[in-house]
């Protein structure tokens, strides 16, 4: 599936009633509209002022993958984001200024500037933190789907990775091991064509992420990950089939990055076309625009809602330049249990 | 009935997984098989499939998985079935497994089980000694047990440690040694060395295997009047640098012994250990006996002048102990 090939307009939702789908399309487009406007925040302002040192990585243009799957997640499932899916922390109830210390290096932030970025994670949320080696998330994500029916629970996970991952050893064994064990796992592929510099083509000679399912005889879908509420619902068909004990279930979002590898990377060796076509599939104006075609918001509903969240990030940063470095005395703390 | 080395391991996980129904076991060949070695033997028929999962060759899934099960709050113990082939688990243990806790609070309670050593004729890739890779990452406990007390005790310790631990079993020892092992219930603490032997002129200070080789030259020495201690490791980090330092200030020579080879093995950081700590006690310099830096040899001359033996401890000890 190629831009050329999404089509502009939006998926209808299935079978719920007119109020549940405005509520529903007012709560993905609330949790878009936030990692867009703290990924704007932290990629456009604060790394630019110097008070972000480090890595930034952020998911602009992929906002609908990370919201339109972790909102079926419930507080049992587990969730492994990658570097992209910055919503997930939102959804699952991390506090947006604990975010921006993390990315700032402060006392507040889920490492507590340990480490940075997106490398964040919350056992009491059930978060699992990625590691930068990509697709090392894949086979822990399998161990932790073995222990919750181990332990009888009804919970699945939810195990996120881009398209490079997918070329890595450990996405492999571990999406082997998941599909031998028949383990509640949803592997969710934002494939938005890049990885850094390297197209797709170069990365894979299949044309489908979802193409490599068939290897680990677990069922591929593939979804337009720029519709927010095409990847809701199949997201919840994804859910669902782990949930019921078939086993991993493997989605492939394709999408697109809009903006570089990284804040320092301005991503020349994209064709201008590719930023033109994908503009336009902007997975927040789509659903906006169906959500005043319907009649579920007004502009001026969302004007508010806008500033509202705007208002959410200005507090949050403030938050954030608020909260301490760490005290250089800790570093020796936590290598192992005291 | 004296018990081997590979039963000791054995008894200790078996009493671990009748404790806690939380441990379970990982691994190639683990569960029908018992395991290349038969260290499972038995446990699949006791504890089902649940407990005792066997693996596609995934060595980094079998940790990764591992690491995913305990953040999770079970206890995995995964085995590697040679330790050459952790290798292919390395980013698994070394950058997530060891920093988890550190980045952010997850603790990681998985135990890796490895048979390394040489002394085998297993060759290149059946036969290292890989413990230093490990041993310099923070984060990491690594253990070597040279007895099958200490390996019943420390694998006991090492599956309720809140921490990644990889547990290298010497495989030269898994059938060749044995003794009695207390009737009940006993753990041996991680991080605590052991005097495997009383002396007063010159220490070795050695670990896994090694330990054996150590005491074979001590008694060789003894008949020549030379009073040797030998100073059992058995954890390699955190190691105990007391005990290392202890034995220095009492005999004030040391030799230091590993299977392992020699640049960037262990001897080389208690080298500078008892430099920076015992300077003023040493009666003489500090020497190691060590594999050379090569890869292990397969032929039996090539890999037999390649493992240190006693008559090389032995050779070396003579010539410290007269300087």
């Amino acid at each position: 599936m190629s831009a050329a090939e999404l089509t502009i307009g939006i998926s209808d939702t299935a079978s719920s009633s007119p109020g549940e789908e405005a509520e529903l399309a007012g709560r993905l487009w609330h949790y878009m509209a936030l990692m867009r406007e703290a990924e704007d925040r932290i990629e456009r302002k604060l790394y630019r002022q110097g008070k972000i040192v480090g890595g930034v990585y952020v998911g602009r243009g992929q906002e609908a993958i990370p919201v339109g799957t972790a909102l079926h997640a419930t507080a049992e499932d587990v969730l492994f984001p990658s570097h992209r899916d910055l919503a997930v922390f939102f959804i699952r109830g991390v506090p947006p200024g604990r975010v921006f210390a993390q990315y700032m290096g402060r006392e507040g932030g889920l490492t507590r500037g340990r480490d940075g970025n997106m490398h964040m994670g919350d056992l009491k949320l059930n978060i699992v933190s990625i590691i930068s080696a990509m697709a090392a998330s894949v086979p822990v994500a399998a161990g932790a789907a073995l222990a919750l029916r181990y332990r009888q629970s009804n919970g699945i996970v939810f195990c996120y990775f881009g398209d490079g991952a997918t070329s890595r050893g450990d996405w492999h064994e571990g999406l082997n091991f998941a599909a031998v064990q028949k383990l509640p796992v949803v592997f969710i592929c934002n494939n938005n064509l890049y990885a850094y510099s390297t197209p797709l083509s170069k990365q894979m000679a299949v044309e489908n992420v979802a193409d490599r399912g068939a290897a680990y005889a677990m069922p591929a879908e593939i979804v337009d990950g720029n519709d927010v509420l095409a990847v809701h619902q199949a997201a919840g068909r994804a859910a669902a089939f782990a949930r019921s004990g078939n086993g991993p279930y493997l989605l492939e979002c394709k999408t697109f990055r809009m903006t570089g590898h990284s804040a320092h990377d301005a991503a020349e060796y994209v064709p201008k076309n590719l930023w033109e076509q994908w503009g336009k599939l902007d997975p927040i104006a789509r659903l906006q625009s169906h959500m005043l075609e319907r009649g579920w918001s007004s502009e001026a509903e969302l004007d508010e809602a806008r500033a509202r969240v705007r208002r959410e990030v200005d507090e949050a940063v403030a938050w954030a330049e608020a909260s301490p470095f760490p005290d250089p005395a800790t570093l020796l703390d936590d290598v192992y249990e005291s | 009935m004296p018990t081997t080395y590979l039963e000791a391991i054995r008894e200790g996980l078996w009493e671990e997984m009748e404790r806690d129904p939380n441990v379970f076991l990982i691994g190639e060949d683990i569960g029908v098989y018992g395991g290349a070695f038969k260290v499972t033997a038995g446990f699949l028929e006791k504890f089902g499939e649940k407990r005792v999962v066997d693996t596609p060759i995934s060595e980094s899934a079998i940790v990764g998985a591992s690491i995913g099960a305990a953040l999770m709050g079970l206890r995995a113990v995964a085995e590697m079935q040679f330790s050459d082939f952790i290798s292919c688990a390395f980013d698994q243990i070394v950058n997530f497994a060891a920093k988890c806790r550190y980045r952010w609070n997850a603790p990681v309670p998985i135990v890796i089980r490895a048979p390394s050593g040489g002394g085998i004729h297993g060759g290149p890739f059946h036969s290292q000694n890989p413990e230093m890779w490990f041993v310099r990452t923070p984060g990491l406990k690594v253990v070597a047990p040279a007895t099958a007390y200490d390996a019943k005790g420390l694998i006991k310790s090492a599956v309720r440690a809140n921490d990644p631990v990889l547990f290298f079993e010497h495989k030269g020892l898994y059938r060749r040694i044995r003794e009695d092992l207390p009737a009940g219930e006993y753990t041996v603490p991680l991080g605590k060395a052991k005097v495997a032997r009383q002396g007063r002129d010159l220490s070795i200070i050695t670990y896994g295997a090694m330990v054996w080789t150590a005491i074979e030259a001590a008694e060789t020495l003894a008949r020549e009047g030379i009073e040797v201690e030998v100073l059992d490791l058995r954890t390699l980090s955190p190691l105990d640098r007391d005990a290392v330092c202890g034995t220095a200030r009492k005999t004030a020579k040391v030799l230091l012994l590993h299977e392992d080879t020699q640049t960037g093995g262990l001897a080389g950081e208690l080298a500078a250990t008892l430099t920076e700590r015992v300077w003023e006690h040493l009666d003489g310099p500090i020497v190691r006996v060590t594999a050379p830096d090569t890869p292990i040899p397969f032929s039996p001359p090539l890999e037999e002048a390649f493992l240190p033996s006693a008559q090389k401890v032995v050779e070396k000890a003579r010539w410290l102990h007269k300087y």
